[in-house]
């Protein structure tokens, strides 16, 4: 399983983002989230929006194997064990790995929780299986 | 404080002083946050008869607990001010992300004081607050400096600027943000430019507190349930404000050739699913929407890109000029919005004008050889651009309706269709007994938001003259701003009806203290009779004539349209206005009685 989103129905209204620092955190901070937005405005007018693909490329380059998967079968960050080393953020195609040291002592990912599913209103973002949504 | 950012940031811009101050745990009790904020600072620190051009007026701009959180639509900023266009009470409610980051820097209220020697911006990302010089973006347009600022400092960081207009003191200036959001009624924009804050730069990565998370959670969650659920959702995306185009069209509330009539002959050009197929592009949603009413919109006829037009917009700057086209009404909405000036008095003042002009009290000698025809959206555009530089007739229109029409006499006041000086926002009120009271008795000036009481009108009999329906108009109005002083969207409610009782645990969990609807209503009453002890402290002689609407409205039945022939009498004005003073615990002359302070609490603020 993992999260789609089409960027063409999003509106940039990051409750998604709460819902996952909400998740993540326990905090209302959309700047600890695990998904991003990009507005592209004032031309041509649009949103795009990164999700993480749980490809598994961050959890092969963690030297302390810090990221694991759990019972959802998503890769996820064992905060304690992060070392904050950042292999992580720059082996990410997408751009979904987070390390903001200013924010949190731990790097951060997409753990499949769904909260960002739950709160979008403009049905963007969904979770399936990889297969079946590629085909 | 839970659910609170937790101080107040206090900027004098003559000193460049800059302060903090914990939020008062007492009004935020009594007053909650947003407007409610606004009006008891305004009050309690803007001494009596201040000019609002000058340095004793305050720019008060707050958050509300709901600003910021897991709530639909929790992205409502006030911006509160004495109005150099009304000389009374402004708030100004503003979408997008602004009070967000705002919570997210631990504000509740940004409070600008005096005026600075130099244009400048304001900066703030979390502690570090700064006032930066301002000047290469002096006079540049909303559009152009949102964007400079959003590539010097990155796309987190949000931006609210005035255009042109703002700096130029047009009386109805706005401010504008997130490409096209605005706070934009009672001349606000030309507040910051008469304090030279040419813009706010705004960035916060701090968490907000909450007394019960999981409560809290939970509460969220099924407000976002309530709405992603509701029948009306998927319509409401599509189109958002503009579904209400046909049926005001249908019923006579569309706002036609300067109010003259409700229906309007091109009106099919400038429905919802015309301006859908023709120009949009993107839904845009503010913080934290579920159903984002905002449309994003690509002009070809022009190779223009603008945030919307919304209702208000199609039916001032459209169907009130006799513009049938929707993309000139949106090039239109883009022009204003970039110069800075509120789309609704532009489109006010323009349509009087055009009547002016056709009914030969203006000839092109006064209108700079504009042919200013109702449908000509050439001269529109250049008139558009006449206000905001006040330049020609346009520094005139710059004073609006209301004195530009005392200016040049000639009976053009009869058909200057404002309340207290204040441009009437697009519902055409001829024949809507109810809808004409809450522009009568709004705390701004003929605005609708406060109480939109015109589906109620056409539920209940739209020319009935009863107790039951002015009872209404009050409870909307104590109600309905509650959204602006909790500082979220009261759309979901009034568009999606989901039910408000959802919001009850939110708070609760949020803030820790429970609260009823009711003990709510009584702080939006509280504020309600704050705001008109307000206006009887600033203006000399401030009673019941200036609780009348426009003659228009008593006087001149429209000729063509669905409400053809249909006029409300002058005696029913007067009589929703009896029962309006009577129930509101006022004097007949609109004055809150000594008792109505009492029981409110507000004794403090009359002595």
């Amino acid at each position: 399983m993992r999260l789609y989103v089409d960027s063409s129905r999003c509106s940039g209204c990051k409750a998604c983002l709460v819902a996952c620092s909400l998740n993540l955190f326990h905090e209302n901070n959309p700047k600890k989230a695990a998904l991003v937005i990009l507005p592209h405005f004032p031309v041509p007018g649009t949103y795009e929006v990164k999700v993480c693909t749980q490809c598994g490329d961050c959890a092969k380059v963690c030297p302390t194997e810090a990221i694991k998967v759990n019972e959802r079968g998503a890769y996820y960050v064992d905060m304690d064990e992060c070392n904050l080393c950042e292999a992580c953020v720059s082996e990410c195609p997408e751009g979904v790995m987070f390390v903001r040291t200013e924010l949190a002592d731990t790097a951060w990912k997409c753990d499949l929780c769904g909260d960002c599913v739950t709160v979008c209103g403009t049905s963007a973002l969904w979770i399936a299986e990889v297969e079946a949504a590629a085909a | 404080m839970n659910g609170y950012g937790g101080s107040i940031l206090r900027v004098n811009l003559k000193t460049g002083q800059i302060q903090k101050q914990p939020t008062p745990p007492d009004v935020a009790r009594d007053f909650l946050g947003g407007r409610g904020f606004g009006i008891y600072f305004l009050t309690k620190e803007v001494p009596a008869k201040a000019d609002p051009f000058g340095p004793e007026n305050k720019m008060i701009i707050s958050t509300g607990p709901f600003s910021g959180l897991l709530i639909p639509g929790g992205g409502k900023c006030d911006w509160t001010t004495k109005s150099p266009l009304t000389g009374g009470y402004a708030s100004a409610s503003m979408g997008g992300h602004f009070t967000a980051e705002m919570k997210y820097a631990g504000l509740d209220s940004i409070i600008l004081e005096g005026i600075s020697p130099k244009p400048v911006y304001l900066f703030i990302d979390d502690n570090k607050v700064e006032l930066r010089d301002a000047s290469h973006l002096w006079g540049k347009s909303s559009i152009t400096v949102e964007k400079e600022l959003k590539e010097q400092f990155g796309e987190e960081y949000q931006i609210a600027t005035i255009g042109p207009a703002g700096e130029n003191g047009v009386l109805f200036a706005h401010i504008n943000h997130d490409y096209g959001r605005q706070a934009g009624r009672g001349g606000v924009g030309a507040v910051l430019g008469t304090k030279k804050v040419k813009a706010i730069v705004l960035h916060g990565t701090k968490s907000i507190p909450v007394a019960d998370l999981q409560g809290y959670k939970q509460a969220g969650m099924d407000l976002f349930k309530a709405c992603k659920e509701a029948e009306i959702l998927k319509e409401w995306q599509s189109y958002g404000t503009t579904m209400v185009v046909s049926w005001c069209d249908e019923v006579g509330a569309l706002p036609t050739r300067n109010f003259t009539a409700g229906s309007f002959e091109l009106g099919k050009n400038l429905y919802a699913p015309v301006m859908r197929k023709t120009i949009v592009v993107t839904d845009k949603g503010c913080f934290g929407c579920p159903s984002p009413c905002g449309k994003y919109s690509h002009m070809r006829r022009y190779n223009t890109y603008v945030e919307g037009p919304e209702y208000e917009t199609i039916g001032m700057l459209g169907s009130d000029l006799g513009l049938g086209n929707i993309e000139d009404v949106a090039q239109a909405n883009l022009l204003c919005d970039d110069l800075g000036i509120d789309t609704i008095s532009t489109g006010g003042v323009i349509a009087w004008a055009m009547e002016c002009y056709e009914k030969g009290i203006f000839t092109k000698k006064d209108t700079d050889g504009l042919d200013l025809k109702f449908g000509n959206a050439e001269a529109v555009f250049a008139l558009i651009e006449k206000i905001a530089r006040k330049e020609g007739i346009g520094a005139l229109l710059a004073e609006g309706v209301k004195r530009a029409s005392q200016k040049v006499g000639k009976g053009s006041e009869k058909f200057a269709i404002h309340v207290k000086g204040m441009e009437q926002s697009a519902y055409a009120t001829h024949n809507a007994t109810a809808m004409l009271l809450a522009y009568m008795t709004c705390d701004v000036g003929a605005h609708h938001n406060r109480a939109w009481a015109i589906t109620y009108d056409l539920q209940v009999g739209r020319e009935k003259v009863v107790p039951e329906k002015v009872a209404r108009v009050i409870w909307l109005q104590n109600f309905r701003p509650m959204f602006d002083v909790l500082g979220a969207c009261r759309l979901q409610w009034v568009e999606l009806s989901i039910d408000r009782n959802l919001y009850l645990p939110a708070l609760e969990a949020i803030t820790g203290i429970k609260r009823s609807w009711e003990d709510l209503e009584t702080v939006g009453e509280r504020i309600w009779n704050l705001t008109r002890l307000y206006w009887m402290r600033e203006i000399d002689g401030f009673g019941r004539e200036w609780d009348l609407p426009a003659p228009r409205f008593y006087e001149e039945p429209p000729k063509t349209g669905a409400t053809a022939g249909q006029i409300t009498r002058y005696e029913d004005v007067q009589k929703l206005l009896d029962y309006y003073y009577e129930q509101r615990g006022w004097s007949q002359n609109g004055t809150p009685t000594a008792e109505t302070i009492a029981r409110l609490n507000l004794e403090q603020f009359v002595n």
